[in-house]
């Protein structure tokens, strides 16, 4: 009754919230009851970051309507920052895990960010398919940067290096980024509370943002480019702003994702990673936040739960991956989802005054 | 209709239409300020084809101006240049006393130019307060991160899109469609919507690409009567494109006619209609047709 009467942008927001809340405590509750098995609950914090990336980059794909294919790379920008800061803090005394894992959250969304932007500025000038392509390289080009990243602090403070571990010309301290082995030693720090506490933001960043004066340029934009710009709008600055805000995003889900194992190599951000995120978006629908929180949370954990069938397991994925895609396209289904909505929601009427005559079309 | 017709039709011929040192003619009202739109040699080329040319005209800051030719004439190219969607081969844009050459089509906005567009291009998606509130971008501002912390000045400024839009959806008693979706609006409403789009921008010349195209006759007539109101209201000069000869004859009060991208005639609707190249090019054709 009460939600029902609701405006439906406002009721949305309000859904998509529970389902991250609710999702929170049910897991809380299920673990503690010991349904949740090891494997499983190691997925937990990769879930909620694989669900921040799919909200993320629902921002850039759904709601400023640029398909973007790089967005691991900012992911793994965040990650590598969040580790480098999260090692020096840790050298300087800080030992307040939660301390250091929201500063090194902050600090690699601000770099993924930056990045972010810079990449932004060339790629905005592009449209379509080849701002796919060239966001694809971009995301290629920052792997094999960090590729070739040698990063170590000891007393003296960071030292960086290109060539190999060596040339840092350290004798003490710690290696903290080694080339294509990656970050080693990271101190796992990521909880699954503070992988909801991400996502949360995450979802309020988009939300706020969509619904906002920025946000509705952004919109207005993908809708029609040529009407908002003759309504004075700066179509560069609100792409750029969409894909900016989505890469800091993406880094701070970089560095939940980074300190919840012990080791991360560059190589694990490729292509297919950034493939991977935006079949959640696809999946969960385009410009749709709660659906990426659906399908990335759930496509995270059905490898997990069909391990028993580890022969069969990723024919499964697939197949379950093409009838996700195909059913809702059948005329069964949309039947059923058609009965289902009248009966959740007042179905918005067109007043009879608006609606008679010309319905001629050009 | 007709206590409508009769009115324009006063009020018509209550203005004084004297010619300006330029090239054109203007309200006398509006003598002694700057035009709200001044083209000289004006001229376009998509290859080899001039599909403007040589096209000058001055509009007065609260005159209603036809621009009106048969079909690919060139009159939708002459407002894709005026709001820069295509830069001119040669020729000035002034608005507003203004040189616009080098801008692009949001900044002649912000100078002051809004406009609709022939094939409608709304915000799809969009509810209709939505395509408003993106209409009223420029009017008021609210940054990324206030809106994004959700601090006080975000909530003041939603009220001043909401109410805004509200008022300006008034103008076309339209408030009550403020939370349908612009994209499944009937046709007549979409074009209202457009205009309402344009306006809230707070223009200095609004152009209209055949406003009543598609329109029932009882749409235009109502549709006539709001662009007098609009211009009435907001004092801002409207240029309108249509080939509805009965709403141009009756609301304009200069005319310009354009064929094969030149100006073949420019005056009021009296001579317009007496005008023997305008007879041509338009009866002309006619006969062909009879024949
Ligand atoms: N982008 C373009 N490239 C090439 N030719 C163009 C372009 N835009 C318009 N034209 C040509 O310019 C001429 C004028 O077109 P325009 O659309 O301005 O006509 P119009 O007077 O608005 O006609 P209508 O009454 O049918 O709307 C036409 O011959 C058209 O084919
Ligand atoms: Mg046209």
């Amino acid at each position: 009754m009460g939600i029902k009467a609701l405006k439906p942008q406002t009721r949305s927001t309000i859904i998509t919230y529970a389902i991250v809340i609710v999702a929170f405590f049910a897991v809380t509750v299920l673990d503690g009851m010991g349904f949740i098995s090891n494997s499983l609950s190691g997925q937990l914090v990769p879930i909620c970051a694989y669900v921040s990336l799919a909200v993320s980059l629902n921002l850039v794909v759904g709601v400023s309507g640029e398909l973007s294919l790089g967005h691991a790379g900012f992911m793994s920008v965040g990650a590598f920052t969040g580790v480098v800061a999260a090692g020096c803090l840790t050298r300087m005394g800080v030992e307040s895990e939660i301390l250091l894992f929201v500063a090194a959250a902050v600090i690699g969304a601000v770099a993924a960010g930056i990045i972010g932007f810079l990449v932004g500025i060339p790629v905005m000038r592009l449209r379509g398919d080849y701002l796919a392509i060239v966001t694809l390289a971009f995301g290629e080009i920052i792997k094999n940067l960090l590729n070739n990243f040698y990063i170590g602090v000891d007393d003296a403070g960071l030292h960086f290096s290109m060539t190999d571990s060596s040339s840092l010309g350290m004798t003490q301290g710690a290696i903290l980024i080694n080339g294509p082995k990656g970050a080693v030693g990271i101190d796992k720090i990521s909880t699954f509370a503070l992988g909801i506490l991400l996502v949360l933001i995450t979802v309020a960043v988009v939300l706020n943002l969509m619904h906002s004066r920025d946000g509705r340029a952004i919109m207005a934009v993908r809708d029609n480019r040529i009407a908002a710009e003759s309504v004075g709008i700066n179509v560069t600055k609100y792409r750029l702003m969409a894909f900016t805000v989505a890469s800091a995003l993406a880094g701070a889900a970089g560095v939940l994702y980074a300190m919840n194992y012990s080791t991360i190599t560059p190589s694990q951000f490729d292509f297919n990673q950034s493939i991977l995120i935006l079949v959640y978006v696809v999946l969960g629908g385009m410009g749709n936040i709660s659906g990426s929180i659906v399908s990335a949370a759930f496509l995270t954990v059905l490898p997990e739960v069909l391990r028993p069938i580890n022969n069969y397991r990723m024919l499964i994925y697939a197949v379950v991956l093409i009838l996700v895609m195909v059913v809702p396209n059948t005329k069964i289904y949309q039947r059923l989802a058609d009965a289902v909505r009248s009966k959740l929601r007042r179905e918005p009427k067109v007043p009879v005054a608006a609606a008679e005559g010309g319905e001629a079309d050009e | 209709m007709s206590k409508f017709t009769d009115f324009a039709k006063q009020r018509r011929e209550g203005t004084k239409m004297v010619p300006v040192p330029s090239v054109s003619i203007m309200p006398e009202r509006d003598l002694g300020r700057a035009p709200a739109l001044e083209c000289l040699h004006l001229g376009i080329d998509f290859g080899g084809l001039k599909a403007v040319d040589d096209f000058n005209i001055t509009v007065g800051r609260t005159e209603i101006c036809g621009l009106i030719g048969p079909n690919g004439a060139g009159k939708t190219t002459v407002f894709n240049l005026l709001t820069k969607v295509y830069q001119p081969t040669r020729g000035t844009i002034m608005v507003d006393g203004r040189d616009t050459a080098g801008l692009d089509p949001a900044r002649v906005n912000r100078l002051g130019v809004a406009r609709t567009f022939q094939n409608i291009r709304l915000f799809n998606t969009l509810t209709v307060e939505e395509n408003v509130a993106v209409g009223l971008h420029n009017q008021h501002h609210c940054g990324m991160a206030t809106s994004i912390l959700r601090l006080p000045h975000h909530w003041k400024s939603e009220k001043y899109y909401h109410e805004r839009a509200l008022e300006l959806l008034d103008i076309f008693d339209m408030a009550g469609l403020a939370d349908h979706e612009a994209g499944s609006l009937p046709y007549g409403a979409q074009r209202r919507l457009e205009i309402v789009r344009a306006l809230a921008t707070n223009p200095k010349l609004l152009l209209l690409d055949e406003p009543a195209a598609g329109m029932n006759p009882s749409e235009t007539a109502e549709l006539m009567e709001n662009i007098v109101k609009i211009r009435d209201q907001f004092q801002i000069a409207i240029m309108l494109i249509e080939h509805d000869m009965n709403l141009v004859m009756n609301i304009c009060e200069g005319i310009c006619v354009l064929n094969f991208g030149k100006i073949i005639a420019k005056g009021t609707p009296e001579e317009i209609q007496q005008n023997d190249a305008v007879i041509e090019a338009y009866l002309g054709k006619q006969k062909e047709v009879e024949a």
